[in-house]
């Protein structure tokens, strides 16, 4: 159990790991200008220093500049895929429970029949269907990650719609569609609100282990995933950095999207929410 | 005439929670049913108010008899009868503004431009001041929110208005206040009324006649 400082403590920290995360890769591509791809083999494998900060990959290209790019595509894949597959969950999940009757198991057994795949081998099935690129890897994550969101809304609504507020709105001639858009939908939001944010960290760590096993991006594109990829044969050699960083910038920023959410659950929880007197 | 016709109900086919329960309110006429906790009478509102399918039996609206609920009932027979219920804080949505919970009906029929004038109308009817109207269900007191709850009730001006243990929650102030609102309403558009509850003292002052559980039933499942 966290205190109210510990929280506070944890939400800013969180909240500014998360501002410098987007300013620096929303900021630094327009305004540096310089190409993260550009080969330069006098410089290869530099260790850390002013001019090279996060030192330099196998190729001499900038480790620091890459990260940032390849941060920039971890995250835009997270943030996508975790808002797609948080539509179709959200969207699958209120119909299974609003309607209920056949739509509802036909829904649900559909949930049940991709949950009993593995996701990632069902991942790196979707991603084998198309030419590398950023839009197989978020449909990959996408198409694998809508199922939690799909049960958590479904059984939400469930309770939801037997209470007397339902009966109320029914009685007072709404529609079976007014129901479901104006009085359950808007309750269950902060939820699935919630679970979006705790899975783009996830739909990130995913994006990585496509990449990682080659899966992903091609490999010249800068990926947290292909960072660390590329960089594990020069790792035995004893050339640390190219490791280092890229897995860093993988586990503080997905760390701070945690905590954030973390802290949007404690506001949820109304008793949690007096305890820490919000 | 609002008619129950022996009407068996429950939530297991197997096991109804009542067997062929009769009632009748006629136009104008207010009816308590008194019966111990438990034994079926909030069922039977519900099935009265449309919104519980019976296993058997007919329930008939001036004539009419009602052969869909809930969703599928014809928007003109849900809205004939009007419902409160028992616990104001979950019948209502906790999003809703106390104004939008007044209104919400006449917007979910399609009659938005009406809904500010009806809503002034109605909370001094049953004793909300302005101040209250903007308050979110959890801004105000259990009293308060039933008095929205009723309000909302009557919004559409149903021919029956249906109080499930209205009072149950209450002090007594307040459930003469309510009370004295339903009456107001009943005299200008003569509603009927049927309120059902475990309060002897309260149903007996209140209503033309009061009916015991028991005698809604067959004999049979009176031993």
């Amino acid at each position: 159990m966290a205190d109210p400082r510990t929280h506070r403590l944890r939400l800013w920290s969180s909240a500014l790991v998360v501002g410098v995360v987007l300013l620096a890769v929303l900021l630094v591509p327009p305004l540096v200008q310089l190409d993260e791809q550009a080969v330069d083999l006098s410089r290869k494998l530099l260790p850390p220093s002013w001019a090279h900060p996060f030192g330099t990959d196998d190729l001499g290209r900038d480790l620091l500049l890459r990260c940032v790019y390849g941060l920039r595509i971890s995250l835009l894949v997270g943030l996508v895929a975790a808002l797609v597959a948080t539509v179709v969950g959200t969207a699958v999940g209120a119909a299974a429970g609003a309607l209920g009757g056949w739509t509802d198991r036909t829904l649900m057994r559909l949930v049940d029949a991709f949950s009993s795949v593995p996701h990632l081998l069902l991942g790196i099935f979707v991603v084998a269907l198309f030419q590398p690129g950023v839009w197989p890897v978020i449909a990959s994550v996408a198409v694998t990650h809508w199922l939690s969101t799909a049960r958590i809304v479904r059984s939400e609504v469930l309770s939801l719609r037997t209470r007397p507020f339902v009966d109320a709105a029914v009685s007072g001639g709404a529609s079976r569609w007014r129901v479901a858009v104006r009085h359950l939908l808007p309750a269950v939001l902060p939820q699935a609100g919630l679970a979006a944010v705790l899975m783009v960290p996830h739909a990130m760590w995913h994006e990585s282990a496509l990449s990682f096993l080659g899966l992903g991006l091609p490999s010249h594109q800068a990926s947290l995933g292909n960072l660390v990829q590329t960089a594990r044969s020069s790792l035995l050699a004893g050339d640390w950095w190219p490791t280092l960083f890229p897995g860093l910038l993988l586990i503080v920023p997905t760390l701070a999207i945690a905590g954030l959410a973390g802290a949007w659950r404690d506001r949820l929880n109304p008793r949690r929410r007096s305890e820490l007197m919000l | 005439m609002l008619e129950l016709d022996t009407v068996t109900a429950g939530y297991d086919r197997r096991a109804p929670v009542f067997r062929g329960a009769s009632l009748t309110v006629a136009p104008g006429e207010s009816v308590g049913l008194l019966g111990p906790s438990g034994c079926g009478k909030s069922t039977l509102a519900r099935v009265a108010a449309l919104l519980h399918r019976p296993d058997a039996g007919r329930l008939v609206l001036d004539g009419a008899e009602v052969r869909a609920w809930r969703h599928r009932a014809p928007r003109e027979l849900r809205t004939a009868v009007g419902v409160v219920f028992q616990q104001p804080r979950t019948a209502a949505d906790p999003r809703l503004a106390l104004a939008d919970l007044i209104a919400e009906p006449l917007r979910a029929t399609g009659r938005r431009a009406e809904a500010a004038d009806r809503v002034a109308e109605l909370a001094p009817a049953v004793g909300l001041t302005a101040d209250l109207l903007t308050r979110r269900p959890h801004e105000v007191s259990d009293g308060q929110l039933q008095r929205a709850c009723l309000a909302r009730a009557l919004t559409l001006r149903p021919r029956w208005l249906i109080c499930d243990e209205m009072t149950a929650m209450l002090d007594a102030s307040t459930t003469a206040a309510l009370v004295a609102a339903v009456e107001t309403y009943r005299e200008t558009t003569g509603a009927g009324l049927l309120a059902v509850g475990h309060d002897r003292v309260l149903l007996h002052r209140w209503c033309d006649r009061t009916v015991e559980w028991k005698e809604c039933l067959p004999a049979e499942e009176n031993p």
